[in-house]
């Protein structure tokens, strides 16, 4: 009777797991599907065709977009990550009163609805007198990485040990000798991690960009959104497959390739 | 260490924080304090509460009232099929490097646009559905354009938000503890609400917040999949913003809306204290 039941619960936990993976990738897989449909109805089959394909990489739109989007990601995580390392060492040297505020002013971007912070940020844009276009994505872009680079960091930084950096610095090292040689080996993953987060968080924002990012600038989000409104076109099917095989085989390389086990 | 070098150490650390306070107050603190100036002014500069008022007017409150009931609805939905799925990811999962948890984590990362193309695809009039239900001769159905196919969107879209921070809390739960309650003659059920419920209501919160936020505000879900007729405050907001030109108007219905993510926010400090249920 026990085994019974345990082999009923096991098939109920299947069966439910497998009804949630149809769920979550059943939409995905059909406009993979459909980018290989030579005719253009999404509910006949013209046969395969590679022209969705084509079309996409021969349109000069997508390419800048693409271009626009990449540049955008990489530079706004480089900076952020610069920008978010000296914060959270000094952060996490400070006393408690500014600390708790400062890490509240960093919890608002996250926490804030996507439409506020875009908005507010327009607004400020142009209280600058800052032209909406390339710079104002950049800046908006490193403001909301910001925050997840110091989530990242922080921890590993609390983590640290402090007995060896202030060993160092009696040992004759200067503060930024010891910091490389004994800090910053040890929050390097947490630095990664944030960079790759921000890089990650750059790439899928769409609603942020949208409200600031100006005429006659795309990033592949609002491409996309413009596209979709205009009516779907097969070339966008592609571009999802493209995305979707490009983002499962970077995670997959980041999860799964072989790493030195964590020291104890 | 001497005191002398102590100190020296203690303000260059200080001065580090330079850039981000400067960026923060810039890009952050400042931003905010427009919309709070825009939203209580009117375009002559003159103080006025009209903006925030105006949420009263039918057309805003209807949509406000529209994007409460979608956000609750999608949010109450995720919740009941995330629970499950997080409790079985934590008894199949090995750990958080598991391929099972990858799988249910990897579609947060493809692009949210494309997420949603894939249901308008699936739902429309001459879509995947209606093609399927023509084949086997069954009368089509109108399911694109309605308060439903939005909900769908927002549980498709934000459901892996809800899955990670309750499956990140289950993961601290000890073993030890469960089989303690089966062993003093616990039934499922109430393991479940003396237990499992309770040690996680951090993750609970969390992913509430992670989903409800995001679903009230959105215009790209109510704007892809309920066409022009279903408007929610997020596409008021929009609208003002990019079209109708009202800042004023648009900046003060945001500060109503911001009023909402406060108390989510403030409800996220009282019971996630630690940081636990964090989805990152």
């Amino acid at each position: 009777m026990a085994r019974f039941k345990h082999f009923f619960r096991q098939a109920w936990q299947n069966a439910y797991l497998a009804l949630m993976v149809m769920f979550l990738y059943a939409p995905i897989g059909t406009m993979m599907v459909l980018s290989f449909n030579a005719s253009k109805s999404r509910t006949q089959w013209g046969g395969f065709t590679l022209r969705w394909y084509t079309q996409m990489f021969a349109s000069r739109n997508i390419v800048a977009a693409l271009q626009n989007t990449l540049l955008i990601a990489f530079l706004s995580a480089l900076i952020a990550t610069a920008i978010g390392l000296a914060a959270s060492i000094a952060i996490n040297g400070m006393k408690t009163a500014p600390k708790a505020i400062l890490i509240g002013v960093t919890n608002i971007p996250m926490l804030n609805a996507d439409i506020v912070t875009g908005i507010s940020l327009m607004l400020a844009f142009i209280a600058f007198g800052i032209s909406l276009g390339f710079q104002t994505l950049l800046i908006a872009h490193i403001t909301f990485n910001i925050p997840y680079v110091i989530l990242s960091i922080m921890p590993k930084l609390k983590q640290t040990n402090r007995s060896a950096y202030e060993a160092a610095m009696d040992l004759g090292a200067g503060p930024v000798y010891a910091f490389f040689k004994i800090v910053f080996p040890d929050i390097l993953p947490g630095v990664l991690s944030g960079f790759l987060l921000a890089f990650t968080m750059s790439l899928d924002d769409f609603i942020i960009t949208h409200f600031t990012k100006g005429a006659g600038i795309n990033t592949l989000s609002t491409l996309i959104y413009s596209e979709v409104r205009r009516g779907i076109r097969p070339s966008m099917y592609a571009l999802s497959t493209v995305i979707f095989v490009t983002v499962l085989l970077l995670l997959i390389a980041s999860n799964f390739a072989p790493r030195k086990k964590e020291k104890v | 260490m001497n005191r002398q070098n102590f100190h020296t150490g203690f303000y260059r650390k200080e001065l580090l924080a330079g850039p981000y306070l400067v960026w923060a107050a810039g890009f952050i603190v400042i931003p905010l304090l427009l919309i709070v100036y825009y939203g209580l002014t009117d375009r002559a500069g003159a103080f006025t509460l009209d903006n925030i008022k105006s949420i009263l007017a039918p057309e805003h409150a209807k949509s406000l009232w529209l994007a409460l009931a979608l956000s609750f609805a999608s949010t109450a939905i995720c919740l009941v099929l995330a629970y499950p799925l997080a409790m079985i990811l934590r008894k199949r999962g090995v750990g958080k490097g598991s391929f099972i948890v990858f799988l249910f984590i990897l579609p947060m990362w493809m692009n949210f646009l494309l997420r949603t193309l894939a249901w308008q695809t699936l739902l429309e009039k001459n879509g995947v559905i209606n093609g399927i239900l023509s084949l086997l001769h069954l009368p089509p159905q109108s399911l694109i354009n309605t308060s439903g196919a939005i909900i769908l969107g927002m549980v498709y879209n934000f459901l892996p938000f809800m899955v990670l921070p309750v499956y990140n809390v289950l993961c601290k739960i000890d073993d030890d503890t469960i089989n303690a309650a089966r062993d003093l003659g616990a039934n499922f059920t109430q393991t479940l609400l003396r237990i499992w419920i309770p040690l996680s209501v951090p993750g609970i919160i969390s992913g509430i917040t992670m989903v409800f936020v995001p679903a009230l505000t959105t215009f790209v879900i109510s704007n892809l999949l309920g066409g022009s007729k279903i408007l929610l405050i997020g596409n008021v907001i929009e609208q003002e913003f990019t079209r109708g030109s009202n800042w004023h108007l648009g900046a003060g219905l945001s500060l109503v809306l911001m009023a909402f993510i406060l108390a989510s926010m403030a409800l996220i400090a009282k019971y996630d204290k630690n940081g636990e249920g964090s989805a990152f």
